[in-house]
């Protein structure tokens, strides 16, 4: 189905997409109050947490540019040795913007 | 019995949800705010060049506030969209929300229905991470998801409204490392986080899932591949859950 972008047509698109959103959101939450949180549940939840970060971070690394390589890299051995979140990404972009200015 | 009840009085604690902690939580997400309004102004220039009015391209932000899946639509942008197609993309690229409203249950469960849903309106890749973060410190993590949210969708609504307006300076984010932002804050998230042998099992099962699923499945799928495998493979390696 197609539907054009024209006027209130744009409106309409960004309904859907804001519904399809808006579904995922709240749809883990409902699909969960069916299920009872017992020892295995809670084991996969938990592993679950970090799974998905390193999930999203998977790909970027092994198909990003070195731009992207270096940015990781460096974000990571930061965050290590100085624990704090904000210096670390900070450092990670400059990297980053440095090695793509090459 | 009596463990039941230590868990109940400290979850008590840890679903706690007010105004100062809200404001709290926005506060923590602050220093995020420039990578966010850069990201949005960026959306809102392709916006504009993709042909979205710019009015559309806020309201957009501001109803939807998901900026992969917003770049993805403007990909499919024309004088007619499949709208098929850009629900399953949607649907695909914020089907991680799925997994984050399932892996805040635990907590999500102690608050009103009312609240349940209310909080999760604003849930996304920066305030769940700080938010489960604090969960497994055992500190209040609601604040952060509720507050932390709403400072991210208002930079992100600012921001595509100053790539609307003022363009141009924002027209080559990659150049200055901007598509990186989510990627490194994520990043400090799993090296702060909880380390051990289990944790580096399950991110490896993670990993090695997504990367598959990436190169074999079909788009926008390895997010969710990756980490129901990473959750699965979690299943056969005990551990000593934080609320048992």
């Amino acid at each position: 189905m197609l539907v054009d972008t024209a006027g209130i047509g744009t409106l309409w698109v960004i309904m859907v997409m804001a519904v399809v959103t808006l579904a995922t959101r709240w749809g883990g939450v409902l699909i969960m109050s069916f299920i009872p949180i017992g020892y295995r549940v809670r084991q996969f939840i938990h592993a679950m947490s970090g799974a998905v970060l390193v999930a999203i971070l998977a790909p970027m690394a092994v198909n990003g540019d070195n731009g992207a390589r270096l940015a990781l890299l460096t974000t990571a051995v930061t965050a290590l040795v100085i624990k704090k979140p904000l210096p670390a990404i900070a450092a990670g972009i400059l990297m980053a913007a440095l090695y793509r200015q090459l | 019995m009596h463990e039941q009840q230590t868990t109940s009085s400290d979850n008590v604690m840890l679903h706690k949800l007010d105004k100062r902690l809200i404001w709290s939580g926005f506060k923590q997400l602050v220093p995020l705010s420039f990578f966010v309004i850069a990201f949005g102004a960026a959306f809102g220039l392709a916006a504009t060049q993709a042909g979205v009015d710019g009015n559309m391209a806020i309201i957009m932000s501001t109803l939807v506030f998901a900026g992969a899946s917003q770049f993805a639509a403007l990909d499919l942008w024309a004088a007619d969209i499949p709208l098929f197609t850009l629900m399953i993309t949607v649907f695909a690229i914020n089907a991680r929300h799925l997994l984050m409203g399932a892996t805040l249950y635990p907590w999500l469960t102690l608050l009103s229905q009312r609240q349940r849903y209310s909080v999760m309106l604003v849930v996304s890749d920066a305030n769940w991470a700080m938010s489960m973060q604090a969960f497994s410190l055992k500190k209040p993590g609601f604040g952060i998801l509720l507050g932390g949210g709403l400072a991210l969708w208002l930079f992100w609504v600012m921001g595509t409204w100053l790539g609307i307006y003022f363009g141009n300076a924002f027209s080559n984010p990659e150049r200055f490392g901007l598509d990186m932002v989510m990627g490194c804050f994520l990043l400090t998230m799993v090296v702060n986080g909880e380390k051990n042998l289990r944790m580096l099992f399950i991110w490896t099962v993670a990993a090695v899932g997504s990367l598959l699923a990436y190169r074999f499945l079909p788009e926008n799928s390895h997010i969710v591949v990756g980490a129901l495998a990473g959750g699965l493979a979690g299943l056969t390696w005990g551990y000593q859950g934080h609320a048992r």
